[in-house]
């Protein structure tokens, strides 16, 4: 398509896509900023008007803010630690063969099928509930005193629920990496007296940096908005992200206002990050 | 030291067996070519004795010590991949050094060994790149040295050339000869171009699915071809086979002649043929031809013959050229 004609002819063609998508993202983000400039409140009629910069101020002088921005960014990360290392634990062990590897493989990718709000659920009230979860039998079995992981770490046990989640799309990616890894290369490290950990460490893990940095920025993407799994489990007075916070102003303070003030933050936060894991971890793709 | 024998060596891949018995001694010092065509068994077998498969039964011998239990590592051979298998991710350098780094080697004797070796290779002034910056002739040197830094008992190439271009692999070819010149390690090479296997080897080992068709010195097997699969396979352009009455006068099944060792006339001669294509190189002609009742005959003449399609001539084997086999293509003396 280097010719003029072909140009003109490949926009033609883009062109439906392009304006749907367009106005797929353009005109929610033009209400939301029109929003943010009005004093809004479904709950006051009369508070009406133009609001200034005044829903951006008290959105952010919240006193949930900070601690919110803190848990969205400590959620990414947890998760992202998670599923990265058990991504690679997995997607090493079930690249060599062994009885019942199918079936193996299909149970560890099952975590993906199933909705945020049903695991949600099924982790809060089947798995870590004080006193009927799986997990308080098992404390009490080894004679502990079964533990309160909402009531306690509501933090680390909504990054479990969601690491929980995405531990198969970290693996599913790895994996396929994993099976692009040259034969001959693993074969060239054994002549070299390579045992299985310098194999991991020397060929394998840089054999899965670009795979992983992929990982990081797509999931990094997904994980700066979770909101299902703290809604469902009722965390968001402890463990709340910013997310969660815009949800709050809206369902609780009634503030539509202040609401898609904080929706607007946490799309340009969301681009900040975005722009510099493109920069940082991106040159690793490039490489 | 690094005399390698093979002692009844089979391979199975579950019910398929890939080897079937082979027995093989190789001097030290020797330069051994497995030949033969794709899917015959030749890298199975290379990575036998490599250790990188296990044998299903026999043993393989280095120095006279049964290794068929010993892990590839501690066998002392050193393998050249024919993906070359660099390591993407490192430096030439690191490339070179790693079976020493693995080996736990000094950090100044390695840096050493490497450079010795990167010298060698015409290397030096690549140490510090990796592997994708480098051309097809430059990872093949890598991968040498890779193995030459490990002082091996032998080195083991499998198909080492057959990702260069024609020119380039003529000259790697050289430079793999100098090197045994230099080195006098056994080297097992493995390769389906019977051109290559004919000007490097000491010793060709031509196989013919899972099995040893003929052991023996180049011109051995130009010569004396023990059967149909080996006389057909030597040689280029290939021998000419040709049944019936010309061959029940000589008392065989078969007989063959290879397109240099005939004479041609115009006017008389044992079998008459038609001229289907003239191929000119200037050192040679190569004459494709139908013979009557016997089929194609490929001839090669010295020089240019003034020979054009359609012509008619008349081929005459020269006798003491003629290879003789019975009806299970075995070579009649
Ligand atoms: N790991 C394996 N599993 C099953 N069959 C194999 C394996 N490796 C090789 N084979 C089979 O063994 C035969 C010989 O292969 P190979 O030694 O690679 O042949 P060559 O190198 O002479 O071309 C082929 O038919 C191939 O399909
Ligand atoms: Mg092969």
């Amino acid at each position: 398509m280097a010719t003029r004609q072909g140009q003109a002819l490949g926009r033609l063609a883009l062109a439906p896509s392009v304006i749907a998508l367009s106005t797929w993202s353009i005109v929610p983000l033009a209400l939301a900023i029109y929003f943010a400039f009005l004093r809004y409140r479904l709950d006051n009629p009369d508070y009406s008007g133009f609001a200034g910069w005044s829903n951006f101020y008290y959105f952010m002088i919240d006193p949930f803010f900070v601690r919110d921005l803190f848990n969205t960014f400590a959620l990414v990360f947890n998760v992202l630690a998670m599923t990265v290392i058990g991504g690679v634990l997995f997607a090493v062990l079930l690249d060599r063969p062994f009885w019942g590897r199918g079936v193996v493989r299909v149970l560890v990718i099952s975590p993906f099928f199933i909705m945020p709000t049903v695991s949600a659920l099924v982790w809060k009230n089947l798995m870590m509930h004080p006193v009927y979860g799986l997990l308080a039998e098992v404390w009490r079995w080894f004679g502990a005193k079964p533990f309160d992981w909402f009531g306690s770490a509501p933090l680390t046990s909504v990054s479990i629920v969601v690491g929980w989640q995405w531990l198969p799309f970290a693996t599913l990616i790895l994996l396929t990496a994993m099976q692009s890894l040259d034969e001959e290369q693993k074969d060239a490290a054994a002549m070299d007296g390579a045992g299985p950990l310098n194999v991991f460490r020397y060929i394998t893990l840089p054999h899965l940096m670009r795979p992983i940095t992929v990982v990081i920025l797509i999931e990094t993407i997904f994980l700066l908005n979770v909101f299902a799994e703290i809604k469902v489990t009722s965390v968001g007075g402890f463990a709340g992200n910013l997310t969660y916070l815009v949800f709050s102003q809206l369902n609780d303070a009634n503030d539509v206002g202040e609401a898609a003030a904080g929706g607007l933050i946490a799309v340009l936060l969301a681009n900040i990050v975005s722009v510099f894991l493109v920069r940082i971890v991106g040159r690793n793709l490039e490489a | 030291m690094g005399s390698i024998q093979l002692k009844s060596v089979r391979k199975a891949f579950g019910a398929v067996s890939v080897i079937n018995g082979v027995d093989l001694d190789i001097k030290n010092g020797e330069f051994a070519v497995f030949v033969g065509p794709s899917g015959c068994g030749k890298s199975t077998l290379l990575r036998l004795i490599a250790g990188l498969e296990d044998v299903t039964a026999g043993e393989v011998l280095i120095d006279g010590k049964d290794v068929t239990d010993v892990g590839p590592a501690q066998r002392g051979l050193a393998m050249v991949f024919q993906s070359y298998a660099l390591y993407p991710h490192m430096s030439v350098r690191n490339n070179i050094a790693f079976a020493l780094k693995m080996a736990g080697e000094k950090s100044d004797v390695i840096e050493r060994k490497v450079q010795k070796a990167a010298s060698t290779l015409n290397l030096t002034d690549y140490l510090d790149r990796k592997p994708r910056q480098l051309s097809g002739g430059q990872r093949q040197r890598v991968a040498i040295g890779r193995a030459i830094v490990r002082e091996p008992k032998a080195f083991l190439f499998d198909e080492p050339l057959s990702n260069l271009d024609a020119a380039l692999r003529v000259q790697m070819r050289v430079e793999i000869g100098e090197l045994h010149n230099d080195l006098k390690t056994t080297m097992i090479y493995v390769t389906h171009d019977q051109v290559e296997a004919m000007t490097m080897a000491d010793k060709i080992v031509v196989l013919d699915r899972g099995s040893v068709a003929q052991v023996g010195s180049p011109l051995e097997l130009y010569n004396r071809p023990n059967g149909l699969f080996v006389a057909g396979f030597i040689g280029s352009p290939k021998m000419n086979f040709i049944k019936g009455p010309s061959a029940a006068k000589r008392g065989a099944d078969t007989v063959g002649i290879r397109p240099e060792h005939v004479a041609i006339s115009t006017t008389a001669g044992e079998w008459p043929a038609t001229v289907r294509l003239a191929e000119h190189l200037g050192s040679d002609t190569f004459v494709h031809a139908e013979g009557d009742g016997i089929g194609p005959l490929t001839l090669r003449l010295e020089g240019e013959a003034p020979l054009k399609p359609d012509q008619r001539i008349f081929v005459t084997p020269r006798e003491p050229n003629v290879h003789k086999f019975d009806k299970n293509g075995r070579r009649i003396d």
